[in-house]
């Protein structure tokens, strides 16, 4: 126990750090989903057929494999199959790579969040608009988008919580996220092995960024009751 | 001159017509009722008035002015077509009121943003339009609604809410689409005294409606679809007491019983 005592200021600088990247991962991915995700809605509810068409299939393709297949395509097929290392090297490469699977995923669920969000509100708020001589846009910012808002937010929440979990599958490449971090204790680095408390540590770290959500997003929700 | 004219209006969805051939005339300041068994057309026939649907055929026309003609509507932009359909207001059967605005704010805010886009909004002009919308719903007996959302409000009080929201733009012609068929019994009463006041301030308007006793007594003017056609039009009294198509007579039977 004494021994866990002194290992402490070293094991949290690393899992700190760690942190740090998953933590990074995290926003990137929101950062870049977000939008991605709204072009990607508006492709498969387009009025033409083949760019609909196109769109669906991409989402289904990527819904329907595990991420982490897509974390290890991404990242090795340009080097190994291309032979052509577009990610850069080290730690700043992969990131790079996971950035990128990560975006693509998230936003085909995004997308598919948005299209349920849109499709739900009523035609005859559409109409009310029209009627009262508001343009296309109007309508959309000024009436459809908060009662959007209001409707994708629970889904989307649960997908930005499963996010933070997600992003410990980035470790699959090495990237060095908090997994990463604690497992380095494990087999031996700075000149601590076969510790596992490490790793009950994340899981800490792990509880206190989705228990933060939940509160943070939990209030937005409640923000939007005041209309139904 | 007619306020209103409607000549040859025809409208086909998936090879049905929905109107075969609707014309007729609104003198300014009367109230027109169009009764009619459902799937008549009634309803399409106003949303054509409104631009909601697009007729295949058939001239409108406001005071003499055509604002729609089959032949050429396709060269119109959306911005004329949306400048030409604020000569409508629309009411619908299901209100749809903004729920995020306050009932104000649901009165108000079109008009703000058309004098937004034309730039002629001001701190004074926004000002007035608040007041405006306050009156407005004052004369829906909704004083003491006004910062209400709609989720807070009964039906009836909603419906009125939609209908001072559809005279804010001032609308040569106020169309009611069954204005009181979603609601509860005890609560079209309210509703269709505020359509009788604003008959009686001569508001021109078009009634689609199932309220026969209601259409008899408040409209100069009444149509009875029938399968899309005009079966049968005239004052009040003329449809309502002496009917002279069998379809017409055979529809009133079928209320007096009920």
């Amino acid at each position: 126990m004494k021994l866990i005592f002194e290992q402490m200021p070293v094991v949290f600088n690393s899992l700190n750090i760690g942190f740090l990247q998953t933590m990074r991962l995290f926003f990137v991915t929101l950062l870049g989903a977000f939008p991605l995700g709204l072009l990607i809605c508006m492709g498969t509810m387009s009025r033409f057929k083949l760019i609909s068409a196109y769109c669906k299939i991409h989402v289904w393709i990527i819904r329907g494999t595990p991420l982490m297949i897509q974390l290890l395509i991404i990242y090795y097929f340009p080097g190994l199959v291309l032979h052509k290392n577009i990610w850069g090297s080290g730690e700043s490469g992969r990131f790079t790579a996971a950035a990128v699977a990560f975006i693509l995923n998230y936003a085909n669920y995004f997308s598919e969040i948005y299209r349920g969000g849109i499709q739900s509100i009523p035609v005859g708020q559409e109409e009310a608009g029209l009627v009262l001589g508001m343009t296309k846009p109007q309508i959309f910012f000024r009436i459809k988008l908060l009662q959007m808002i209001k409707r994708i937010l629970p889904p989307i929440s649960n997908e930005i919580i499963t996010l933070v979990k997600d992003t410990s599958l980035a470790r699959i490449i090495a990237l060095q996220e908090i997994i990463w971090a604690g497992q380095a204790f494990l087999k031996g680095s700075q000149g601590i092995s076969g510790a596992i408390w490490p790793l009950f540590f994340t899981a800490v770290y792990y509880l206190a960024a989705t228990g933060l959500l939940t509160l943070g997003l939990g209030a937005l929700e409640k923000k939007l009751e005041y209309f139904r | 001159m007619s306020i209103l004219q409607v000549e040859h209006l025809k409208k086909t969805f998936n090879r049905t017509n929905v109107l075969k051939d609707i014309s007729f005339s609104l003198e300014k300041g009367q109230a027109l009722s169009i009764i009619g068994s459902s799937g008549s057309g009634k309803t399409t026939l106003l949303r054509c008035l409104n631009f909601l649907e697009t007729p295949d055929s058939g001239i409108i026309r406001i005071n003499g002015d055509v604002i729609f003609d089959g032949a050429q509507y396709s060269r119109l932009s959306e911005e004329e077509i949306r400048l030409r359909r604020l000569h409508f207001g629309l009411v619908f059967q299901s209100f749809n009121l903004f729920p995020q605005y306050t009932a104000l704010e649901n009165v108000t805010l079109a008009k703000k943003l058309l004098l937004k886009s034309q730039k002629k909004s001001g701190p004074d002009v926004l000002r007035t339009i608040d007041e405006e919308g306050r009156d407005l719903l004052r004369r829906m007996g909704l004083a003491d609604r006004m910062y209400n959302y709609p989720h807070q409000l009964s039906g009836g009080q909603q419906q009125r809410v939609a209908i001072a929201r559809a005279l804010a733009l001032s609308p040569d012609i106020l169309c009611f689409d069954e204005p009181t068929s979603a609601l509860d019994p005890e609560l079209t009463g309210e509703v269709l005294r505020v359509i009788r006041s604003l008959a009686q301030q001569n508001m021109t308007m078009i009634i689609v409606t199932h309220e026969m006793a209601f259409a008899r007594d408040v409209s100069s003017q009444v149509i009875f679809m029938d399968d899309g056609h005009i079966a049968e039009q005239g004052t009040s009294d003329e449809v309502f007491n002496h009917p002279r198509e069998e379809r017409t007579k055979h529809f009133l039977a079928g209320y007096n019983k009920s």
